[in-house]
């Protein structure tokens, strides 16, 4: 476990690029490089600017550098009975705390728990002009000046190099049991969307391949007798199923074709596409493997309320987030220049314009 | 007064095409009319607005919106007027913008647990709406009563159970807002999360600064099935303190985690009669809530905490009454302490909670200093104070005093790590502090993201984020810490 800051290294780069007006490309250990769309630039490495700075459990917060590795964080939080209650995805064991945060992934804990952007509570920011900056701190309830901190989780890095993070931390769950029931899918959206309105310790719930499943986690009571409220067989702790599937590593995700991630309200009837589905988050998060073109799962998903992003795979040149409203992308870019005015950084990662 | 109408007077001119857009008691421009909109919450600063206006369709906003951007005035937006740090209070070559109007619960959708509402609907009114099909509105500012959802999004209101289920915020999922020039947006979106920035991040919390809020959507949570609320006594304040850091160490995140001290205690008992010990230091209520099971684990753990931590005495609310009753006095602490003294003043600082007994320390001291008295209720669970300075403003010179002794509070805040202010609002009243926590760099970023939003600054000017060059001024009277604040700036 290394703890060094190289944040006067980190400035004086990204000053230099400012100068030269080059693009920076912003990496931690580059498990998520598969994410967003190509971007050029040169690159900034953030990985060395590592190390938890202050953890005290009694406080509920954690804060660390960027490139502090994830696995740190989760087993420094485990060792003391806590956890980020988002259940991050790593897609790689260097995975790093300022990539989770940039590209704002949850797991399967978010529709219940909240996600990445729930748990920021400050951040050090260094921005396109080489300025250091401070928002939110290491308090839960802050409102001075506008929520800049939030702000960064899924801005996939284009708005400045995040140098420090705080997170709301929270205890781990006595007890952990997994349900698993055969269903259709149509009765598996009414289940899991059902679980919303029922006061029930669920927290993950999620339907494939005509199984459903659902995580039952609070106190050891608690748990036995949620599982007597709810139907369905105990699933083996062993299969580490949750882990499985927030990394994709359920043999449903063995596939080479483009990955579709399609959100949609939960209680959302099967969407008329054909390929292969596997829905998480009670319905609200559903993955898609299909031959069908770009455009027409755009439409019917846009038609059914949602949107959609070309998780993995596919044309990365092409858009892979959902496309803005005009007016919309204008203030986005706006906000893009408010922090970065030359574009440095990430340049395109996100959509051609930001 | 207002004189003769005059055509080619641009305020006579807006008014004017207020009057052909809206009816003509949605139009006020005497002084009367406009009295009732003078002040919020924070009734030491008033303004009289040069005209208030009450649309009631979102369409009449957005015309609104044009007219002014068009005239480049100035617009306040207004919901119930609750607010406790001045956000609304109106400018006086301004509009004030009044959404008192829009009070219709527009949808409610109990398979995917949200709901669509106006933003002038009451937040306790969501709650009610819904209840029936097993789902709350978990935000509960103490104002819950009267406070509306618009407001509530443009504070990010808190309330008693935001340690374990989040502040505005966390529970919204989508907002439809009128920008500066008019234009209809919609921020956020019915699914868990949105293509882009995370612009409703942005926009909560944003006091009015970034755009109207014509339309919110809230995630709604299923009703817990028990809670049940937990009262210690402690006869010293610090020991209290350390067992609310026991209760989260022991793994438990209570749904609300209260303190009160002597003083505050005290009026309170007087007030509602709620049965709490008169002759304690300190108090804590922990609230628990859950399914019966983990309830009834979870008061068995936090009582031996309590008990372990040095408390006095330990009851458990016998019933639903008796719960009401412990949480009956905590929520008429304010209007309690208002009882003891002709006036008080409310702060809200939030503090590392470790830093609670260096923080009542130095309170302490500075009551002395200044000869005013105290009264601390406490969000102890994620650490948000509320001490209520009692004063007499009557007596020439104390209100100023009082407020001094306030900034020095949030000052202190900020020093032991904390902010100067975790859920009512920087607006009017600390906008010098905004010069304390924050380094110019991070205050221009504000202003840039501003501008984003708002090019002119027409939209609740010279609130929220002071100008540098307020700052430099403020810190020419504030050495703080013995380094001038913002030293970069000229000043003069």
């Amino acid at each position: 476990m290394s703890n060094t800051s190289i944040s006067e290294l980190l400035q004086s780069q990204v000053q230099q690029a400012a100068k030269e007006g080059r693009a920076l490309n912003i990496v931690g250990a580059g498990s998520k490089s598969f994410l967003g769309r190509y971007s050029s630039g040169a690159r900034l490495d953030v990985s060395k600017h590592c190390g938890i700075i202050e953890y005290d459990p009694r406080e509920l917060v954690i804060t660390a550098r960027a490139g502090t590795p994830l696995q740190e964080i989760e087993q420094t939080l485990a060792d003391n009975k806590q956890m980020l209650a988002f259940e991050p995805p790593h897609f790689g064991e260097n995975a790093t705390l300022g990539g989770t945060i940039a590209a704002g992934l949850s797991g399967p804990r978010r529709p219940y728990a909240g996600a990445a952007r729930d748990f920021v509570l400050g951040c050090k920011l260094l921005n396109g002009k080489g300025e250091i900056m401070q928002f939110g701190g290491q308090v839960m309830k802050n409102v001075a000046g506008y929520d800049v901190s939030r702000l960064m989780a899924g801005a996939y890095g284009t708005l400045g190099v995040m140098l420090e993070l705080s997170l709301k931390v929270l205890p781990r769950p006595a007890a952990t049991v997994t349900l698993f029931n055969e269903c259709s899918e149509a009765d598996a959206i009414q289940f899991m969307s059902g679980l919303l309105s029922k006061a029930l310790p669920v927290d993950a719930s999620c339907y494939y391949k005509g199984q459903s499943y659902v995580r039952i986690s609070g106190s050891e009571q608690s748990v036995i007798e949620a599982q007597k409220r709810l139907l369905g067989e105990r699933l083996s702790q062993r299969s580490y199923f949750w882990q499985r599937l927030r990394e994709h590593e359920l043999s449903f995700f063995n596939s080479d074709k483009p990955l579709w991630r399609i959100m949609v309200k939960p209680a959302t009837a099967s969407l008329p596409i054909d390929g292969e589905w596997l829905l998480d988050w009670g319905g609200g998060q559903r993955w898609l493997y299909s031959d069908a073109d770009a455009s027409t799962i755009r439409n019917i998903v846009q038609q059914h309320g949602g949107h959609v992003s070309l998780f993995r795979g596919g044309d990365r040149n092409s858009d892979v987030f959902q496309p803005l409203a005009k007016s919309m992308q204008l203030l986005q870019q706006r906000i893009k220049t408010s922090f970065d005015p030359d574009s440095l950084f990430n340049p395109g990662r996100m959509y051609a314009e930001i | 007064m207002i004189g003769e109408a005059d055509k080619s007077n641009p305020r006579d001119q807006l008014i004017q095409a207020f009057q052909q857009l809206l009816p003509d008691e949605a139009v006020l421009t005497e002084a009367e009319d406009l009295r009732p909109f003078e002040c919020d919450g924070l009734s030491v600063y008033r303004r009289l607005p040069m005209v208030v206006v009450l649309p009631e369709t979102v369409a009449q906003v957005q015309t609104i919106m044009r007219l002014c951007f068009d005239a480049k005035v100035p617009v306040v937006a207004r919901g119930a007027g609750t607010g406790l740090s001045g956000g609304a209070l109106p400018l006086e070559d301004g509009v004030l913008l009044s959404l008192a109007k829009f009070r219709q619960i527009l949808n409610v959708d109990p398979d995917n647990a949200m709901a669509t509402v106006q933003p002038g609907v009451r937040n306790l009114a969501i709650s009610e709406a819904v209840a029936s099909h097993g789902l709350y509105y978990a935000p509960d500012p103490s104002s819950q009563i009267a406070c509306t959802i618009g407001g509530n999004v443009a504070e990010n209101s808190g309330g008693v159970h935001c340690l374990k289920y989040g502040l505005t915020v966390h529970n919204i999922l989508q907002l439809k807002i009128v920008t500066v020039d008019g234009e209809l947006l919609t921020i956020g979106s019915e699914t868990l999360d949105s293509p882009g920035y995370d612009l409703l991040a942005l926009m909560t919390g944003s006091e009015g600064m970034l755009g109207i809020i014509v339309e919110v959507t809230v995630k709604l949570l299923a009703t817990p099935e028990r809670a049940q609320v937990v009262l210690a006594a402690f006869d010293d304040v610090t020991r209290a303190g350390e067992a609310v850091g026991a209760i989260i160490a022991a793994g438990i995140i209570p749904a609300g985690l209260e303190m009160m001290d002597k003083l505050a205690i005290q009026a309170a008992e007087d007030f509602a009669h709620a049965g709490y010990p008169r002759d304690a230091e300190a108090i804590l209520l922990c609230e628990l809530d859950g399914s019966n099971a983990e309830v009834s684990e979870q008061i068995m753990i936090v009582r031996d905490v309590l008990k372990q931590s040095g408390a006095t005495e330990v009851r458990t609310a016998k019933d639903e009454a008796e719960r009401q009753l412990f949480w009956k006095g905590r929520k008429s602490a304010f209007p309690a302490v208002g009882r003891i003294s002709p006036d008080y003043y409310c702060m809200d600082g939030t503090i590392p909670r470790r830093q609670l007994p260096k923080v009542l320390a130095y309170m302490s001291e500075l009551s002395n200093e200044y000869g005013l008295a105290v009264a601390n209720v406490f969000h102890a669970g994620d650490g948000n104070l509320h001490p209520l300075i009692l004063f007499d403003a009557n007596k020439p010179g104390e209100l100023e005093r009082t407020e001094e002794f306030g900034r020095k509070i949030l000052e202190f805040c900020v020093d032991v790590g904390g902010t100067i202010t975790g859920e009512h609002g920087v607006g009017m009243e600390k906008i010098d502090q905004m010069c304390v926590q924050f380094q110019s760099a991070a205050l221009s970023q504000f202003h840039a993201i501003k501008a984003a939003f708002d090019p002119e600054g027409l939209l609740n000017p010279g609130k929220a984020v002071p100008t540098l060059h307020r700052c430099a001024e403020f810190g020419a009277m504030h050495v703080h810490n013995g380094e001038l604040a913002h030293p970069e700036l000229e000043r003069f």
